[in-house]
């Protein structure tokens, strides 16, 4: 196929309307997807820092991001970001908006951005992004931010995929932050407490910090204080992140990670090809339906199998 | 209490007292020489009569902020424009005197509201577009050319730099030897409705609020009878609010600019006194009337219960009322005039201070000086020849006004409730909550007008073919080059050295918590321009980026 | 839910300027999401430069620009020209908002595909959206 080689040649000279039309490609998955995903060069990939974003509605994540942003311009890192907002479950559309916190950057072509409705997926992804994240790479992105869905609980897709994942949270967000607490500190490799400059925010901060010291573990989770509309806090952040990177990278915590969100993409993908079939069976199995769906579906796996 | 003694004892009181210093305009009679009573009163007055109306001039205000309202003076008839260039809107001005106006209200382009230079890159093809170009106090030197500063009142509409179109305004009639106190006008100065509904700001929110009670503060030292801003309700409206929305986050931002001053050791029967409203009048007709009655009373007791002040001058709103642009369609044009003087007309019923009316040619550019006459016109005839002036307040005891008026405060109080409750406006902005509102109200209120649900005459129903448009105004291109060449020449001329002097002491100035109306007047005052000056503050204070 | 129609199409919706004038544009945006589009919302006071490059990051299949202060005669073709720049001048640009008649010829030669008016029906609106994204992706994936 004449164009995947044409997009891949533009990736590698980093085009912007290369990179687009291959991120749309792979958005819209199909075939030619799988060809431009299996043409990328995998080492690129493997190079790539992908920073996970996170955290509740509003607490400041694309404020955040576009700082994070500046600060690794300055010290000429190329990079792209991903900012995922949810789809409308009526009609499929969306409004991604994350973008108009980032326009600052809107004019340097070393930083790419990409907003994309999650589709329908759960969990604060869109299930192309392992993909984007991979033709970003090839467009020459050597670091990769994601900014997920604002997301209230405790499903966050994004540790799944992200190097390092930072859960941004912000006083004044009430219930939400209350009732992640529990789950935040198993998933985060960093807390970011924003909107420092709010009252009641050295009270959640020192709250995380409490629940880090009570909680046995090896590693300690850092909290991070910032003030994302001014800039404050942000390269404590940013040298924080950078250690954990190194400290992953040297224990083989990151490679270990990316084996197993690899893993994971993978086994997504096949549950996806197999879902057809496993509907498809079910039909053939019909009338003979066992009151129990557990036994049902074993019975299914089995004759899938057979075929 | 009974009738006799209350009505009689703000007969003696406030009535007199009104009398005595604004003689009514005239006797006024019907054709056939009835005398036109000043305010119908119940045949009895009881309590709940004097808690919820009370009599106009008197708390809670319902009826009315004077005694004899426009029996003694009607209102104020202020068409908001703009002119290209200072040169150009000078000569409008003193035209506009010349026939008899003792009020301007003076429009600014886009680059000047947003606090850049005329040759800016982000100025370009907007200079001077849809209001006068400022770049610095040689413009406003210009504008003001000739006019009697300490006889006009000036109304600028103006908000993230107020500081800085203040500033100039006070040197430029310090140059023509007017003191400050003798000043007399409002300058808009609402930066929480420009975050919400009307988009002109500059810095976040919190440096915003210095800057305002900063002026505040000058002003009530200096500037003893210029309102210091219009708390507006019009763009919140316009942006597609309803009405209880309108009068909710208008006085919800009210209630914020009394706080930030009070805690910025204000004193607040002083400052209280210069703060007047702006509120947009639509065309559901009753309900418009009944908003304006409640907002007022409601903001009444909020001065009275919230801040306890006792003062009635500190407890009245006072508000200048424009007609509702946004109903206005492209479409058969001439009936915008009918909507505007329905809209008119409830403003009036409403005990509005002042009034803008729109022209019939809103939908399709800068309206023209013959459409801008004709709504003028408007409002004169009804003035003159409705009779609706002749009395005070001519709808109270309707049952149905007043159970609007009543439903309107209430709704409106529960949603300043519901605010504060978040955190309170600037919380609430920085959440996205009201510009959610807002948009969610505007979105239903079109849907409903593309599903016709909602008939807009010659719009969605009564349509017919039109041919070509009405001619259009146009700006000059040329204007922008002139004003760029104007500003080069000026860079040239003045003494930059002491420019730059002003300049660094306005950096350290707002660095510190000092007020920044001094350090702004002695940059005005070197001739640096409003790009120059802003991009100071925007240095210190940082900018502002909208709520997705 | 993507059963419906297999393409999803992208789009942007931008003001060009300084206009402050956004509940049109607000409202474009959310009606195209509520016909399926997703919607690349720029918001206020961007330079022409600034929607073009987003334009091509977020490979979208058609602009859509507002404005109400008359700075469309300026700004809508200096979207088109910086589109020009990243050799995206395909990417059709369609306008709205306060515009006078004698610009519309202006506009259209300068290479917007559209204008929209106050008072145009939202179903004609949205029709152009389909109608523009349809054509651009005949010709993109030919
Ligand atoms: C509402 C309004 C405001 C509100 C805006 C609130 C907001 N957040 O949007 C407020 C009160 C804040 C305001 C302020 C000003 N306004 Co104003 N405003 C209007 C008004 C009355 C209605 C606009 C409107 O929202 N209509 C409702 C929406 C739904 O319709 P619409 O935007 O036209 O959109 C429809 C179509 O045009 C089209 N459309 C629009 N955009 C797009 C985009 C695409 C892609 C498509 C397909 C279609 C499309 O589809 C929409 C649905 O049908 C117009 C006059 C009028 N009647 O049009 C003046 C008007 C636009 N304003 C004007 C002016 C001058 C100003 C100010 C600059 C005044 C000043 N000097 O300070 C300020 C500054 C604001 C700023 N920051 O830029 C002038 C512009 C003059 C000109 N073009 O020559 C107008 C025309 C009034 C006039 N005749 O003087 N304004
Ligand atoms: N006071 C204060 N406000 C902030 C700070 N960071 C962000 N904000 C404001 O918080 C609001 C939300 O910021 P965003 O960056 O859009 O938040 P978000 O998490 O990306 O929001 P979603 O994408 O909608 O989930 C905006 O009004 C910001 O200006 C901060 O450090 N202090
Ligand atoms: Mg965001």
């Amino acid at each position: 196929m004449g164009e995947v080689a044409h997009l891949i040649n533009g990736l590698r000279k980093h085009d912007p309307r290369a990179i687009g039309r291959a991120i749309s490609i792979v958005e819209d998955s199909g075939e030619s997807a799988e060809i431009l995903l299996s043409s990328l060069d995998e080492s690129l990939i493997e190079q790539t820092l992908v920073l996970g974003i996170t955290g509740p509605p509003g607490a400041g994540k694309s404020t955040l991001t576009s700082r994070i942003i500046s600060h690794l311009r300055k010290q000429g890192i190329r990079l792209g970001v991903i900012a995922i907002d949810p789809s409308s479950p009526i009609s499929g559309g969306a409004i991604l908006g994350d973008r108009i916190r980032m326009m600052r950057h809107a004019l340097d072509q070393d930083v790419v951005v990409r907003s994309m409705a999650a589709r329908g997926r759960l969990g604060g992804l869109c299930s192309a992004a392992g993909g984007v994240v991979r033709v970003m790479a090839n467009g020459g992105c050597s670091t990769i931010i994601i900014e997920t869905v604002g997301v209230g609980q405790s499903e966050m897709d994004i540790v799944r995929l992200a190097d390092i994942t930072a859960m941004v949270l912000a006083p004044g967000l009430g219930d939400d932050i209350q009732a992640m607490k529990a789950g935040l500190l198993e998933v985060a490799d960093l807390l970011v407490v924003n909107k420092a400059d709010r009252p009641g925010a050295e009270m959640l901060a020192m709250d995380m910090e409490a629940m880090i010291r009570n909680r046995k573990s090896s590693h300690e989770t850092p909290v991070c204080r910032t003030v994302a509309t001014e800039g404050t806090g942000v390269s404590d952040l940013v040298a924080a992140i950078g250690s954990i990177d190194q400290q992953h990278r040297a224990s083989g915590e990151h490679q270990y990670r990316r084996k197993k969100s690899f893993q994971l993409e993978v086994i997504d993908r096949a549950l996806e090809i197999i879902r057809p079939e496993l509907f498809s069976t079910l039909k053939n199995l019909d009338g003979k339906h066992e009151l129990d769906p557990g036994r049902t579906a074993r019975r299914l796996v089995k004759m899938l199998l057979l075929k | 209490m009974s009738k006799h003694s209350s009505f009689a004892k703000w007969q003696e009181n406030e009535l007199r007292k009104s009398i005595s210093r604004f003689p009514e305009r005239k006797n006024f009679t019907n054709h056939g020489g009835d005398e036109i009573p000043r305010l119908a009163v119940p045949a009895e007055i009881d309590d709940a009569y004097l808690e919820n109306l009370g009599f106009p001039g008197q708390y809670p205000f319902t009826r009315g902020v004077q005694p004899t309202m426009y029996r003694g003076r009607l209102w104020t008839m202020r068409q908001y424009a703009g002119f290209s260039t200072a040169a150009e809107s000078n000569r409008r001005y003193r035209y506009l005197l010349d026939q008899g106006n003792t009020g301007l209200s003076i429009a600014f382009d886009l680059p000047t509201q947003i606090g850049y230079d005329s040759d800016d890159p982000m100025s370009r093809g907007e200079v001077g577009k849809v209001g006068v170009a400022i770049d610095s106090l040689a413009d406003i030197e210009v504008l003001f050319d000739r006019i009697p500063l300490e006889r006009v009142s000036t109304s600028m509409t103006i908000n993230s730099p107020a500081i800085v179109l203040l500033a100039m305004y006070v040197v430029a009639a310090e140059k023509q030897g007017v003191s400050a106190e003798q000043l007399k006008g409002t300058i808009q100065n609402d930066i929480l409705k420009e975050y919400v509904a009307r988009g002109t700001y500059i810095f976040p929110p919190q440096p915003s609020l210095r800057l305002i009670t900063n002026t505040f503060q000058w002003c009530s030292r200096n500037m003893p009878v210029f309102n210091t801003i219009s708390i507006s309700g019009y763009h919140i409206r316009e942006a597609g609010s309803t009405a209880v929305q309108e009068v909710a986050f208008t006085l919800a931002n009210g209630i914020t600019y009394v706080q930030a001053a009070i805690d910025a050791g204000l004193e607040l029967d002083v400052f209280a006194r210069r703060l007047a409203f702006f509120f947009n009048c639509s065309s559901d007709f009753l309900e418009e009337i009944a908003k304006f009655r409640a907002a007022r009373r409601l903001w009444a007791r909020i001065m009275k219960e919230r801040f306890g002040t006792g003062k009635p001058a500190s407890q009245m709103m006072r508000f200048h009322t424009q007609t509702a642009g946004n109903t206005l369609a492209a479409q058969q044009i001439d009936n915008n005039i009918v909507r505007v003087t329905v809209q008119a007309l409830a403003a009036v019923l409403g005990g509005t201070q002042s009034l803008h009316t729109n022209s019939k040619d809103e939908a399709l550019s800068l309206p023209t000086e013959e459409s801008v006459r004709t709504a003028l016109r408007t409002q004169q005839i009804i003035a003159h020849e409705s009779g609706v002036a002749n009395t005070v307040d001519p709808l109270a005891g309707s049952y149905y006004i007043e159970q609007l008026t009543d439903r309107i405060e209430q709704q409106a109080s529960e949603l300043i409730k519901k605010i504060e409750d978040a955190g309170g406006v600037v919380a609430c902005i920085e959440e996205g909550f009201i510009q959610r509102q807002i948009e969610n109200s505007a979105y239903e209120f079109q849907l409903e007008i593309e599903r016709g649900e909602r008939v807009i005459v010659g719009v969605n129903q009564f349509q017919v073919e039109e041919k070509s448009r009405t001619p259009v105004l146009r700006v000059d291109p040329a204007v922008e080059q002139e004003q760029v060449k104007r500003l080069a020449q000026l860079r040239k001329n003045r003494d930059n050295i002491s420019v730059g002097h002003a300049l660094e002491n306005l950096e350290r100035a707002a660095r510190s918590d000092e007020n920044l109306m001094e350090p702004v007047l002695d940059c005005v005052r070197k001739y640096a321009t409003i790009g120059e000056t802003c991009n100071v503050l925007r240095q210190v204070f940082g900018v502002y980026k909208e709520r997705k | 839910m993507t059963e419906k129609s297999s393409k999803r199409y992208r789009v942007l919706v931008g003001k060009p300027g300084l206009d402050g004038h956004d509940r049109g544009a607000k409202f474009i945006a959310r009606a195209l999401r509520d016909d399926g589009f997703e919607v690349v919302y720029t918001g206020i006071r961007r330079t022409p430069e600034e929607i073009a490059a987003a334009a091509v990051q977020e490979d979208v299949s058609a602009i859509g620009l507002s404005s109400l202060s008359g700075g469309h005669v300026r700004l809508f073709p200096a979207v088109v020209e910086a589109l020009k720049k990243f050799h995206a001048e395909d990417i059709p640009v369609i306008g709205g908002g306060v515009i006078p008649d004698e610009d519309v010829v202006a506009l259209k030669k300068a290479g917007i595909i559209e204008i929209f008016r106050p008072g145009t029906p939202l179903k004609k609106i949205l029709a152009a959206f389909h109608q523009a994204c349809e054509s651009y992706h005949h010709k993109a994936f030919r």
